[in-house]
């Protein structure tokens, strides 16, 4: 009797344990996109501006970033050539296709197969979860583009984008 | 009495240290920048360079190290797109700066084909951080 209420006691606990870890709830894939592990990463594309999450572009989108980096939206983002391998297979072992994430299924299945966006700003997901904001921001001085995620969305850097976490600057909250 | 002696000396000692490291990586890079057959090296000259405008071919708008790095070295720039924070080169009030080969290197190849539109050569560099390492 009393090993079989262990037994049991252990099932339960399991079964806790992959509830709370998202296994039984979340057969369906994680919200948003999948925080930066990536040390190097974070260090060297962070320098300048937010280290954007991986599971925000495609893979393909991502190799010709790096094949560009001479001419990075206009900047001169050059690296090592010793350093470029590893930041290329961070990047696409956690691209969009790779992450079990939602948003970034969502961001994927937005883009033609012909496209190879690679401003992330130009995915027809995003721009259809901005059309609105596009707007608003225009002209607010204090938001030079819509790639710094991280002036509205409070938790961009830990690759979190929910609304309730949108602070449009000089906006009380956001709502659409 | 004893530790704080102690702290005392290892915080002199810390100083001292980010002051070798920083006269030694600018020392090895203008070595080597001689050993290419520049040198010697002017700080005025740096200087002149650092507040020198270039047009940008294709926007025609006018920017130097300046636009980026603010008129004080000793303050915190921005990035003129992305609006990220560039911590003052000064070393003077940043120890970090001019501590690293590797980091010096990358931002030179970077910012002067960003500015000049070309690599810049040994005698510049060297004529750069003679300027900078003083600041």
């Amino acid at each position: 009797m009393v090993m079989k209420n262990r037994i049991w006691a252990m099932v339960a606990g399991i079964a806790w344990l992959l509830v709370n870890s998202g296994y039984v709830l979340a057969g369906a894939p994680n919200t948003d996109f999948a925080a930066v592990t990536n040390i190097k990463y974070a260090k060297e594309c962070g320098a300048c501006h937010l280290a954007y999450q991986p599971g925000l572009l495609p893979e393909r989108s991502w190799r010709k970033v790096m094949e560009n980096l001479h001419d990075h939206f206009g900047d001169n983002a050059e690296l090592p050539t010793a350093d470029q391998p590893v930041l290329l297979e961070y990047l696409v072992n956690n691209s969009a296709e790779r992450a079990n994430y939602k948003r970034s299924a969502q961001m994927l299945h937005s883009i033609r197969k012909v496209d190879t966006p690679v401003r992330i700003s130009q995915v027809p997901y995003f721009i259809r979860e901005h059309r609105e904001v596009a707007n608003r921001v225009r002209g607010n001085e204090k938001i030079k583009s819509l790639g710094q995620c991280e002036l509205c969305h409070q938790k961009a850097n830990e690759g979190s984008y929910a609304e309730n976490e949108i602070r449009v600057l000089g906006a009380e909250s956001w709502n659409d | 009495m004893k530790l704080r002696f102690l702290a005392v000396i290892l915080m002199g000692c810390m100083t001292t240290l980010a002051g070798l490291a920083q006269a030694s990586v600018v020392d090895t890079l203008q070595q080597e920048y001689k050993t290419a057959g520049a040198g010697p090296f002017s700080a005025a000259k740096g200087e002149k360079m650092w507040v020198e405008k270039h047009k940008d071919a294709e926007s025609g708008k006018e920017f130097s190290c300046q636009t980026c790095h603010t008129d004080d070295l000793k303050k915190s720039g921005k990035h003129e797109k992305t609006g990220k924070v560039i911590d003052p080169l000064a070393p003077s009030v940043n120890k970090e700066r001019l501590t690293d080969i590797k980091f010096v290197n990358k931002w030179f190849l970077r910012n002067c084909k960003q500015v000049l539109g070309r690599e810049c050569t040994p005698q510049e560099k060297g004529d750069f951080l003679e300027y900078l390492k003083g600041q």
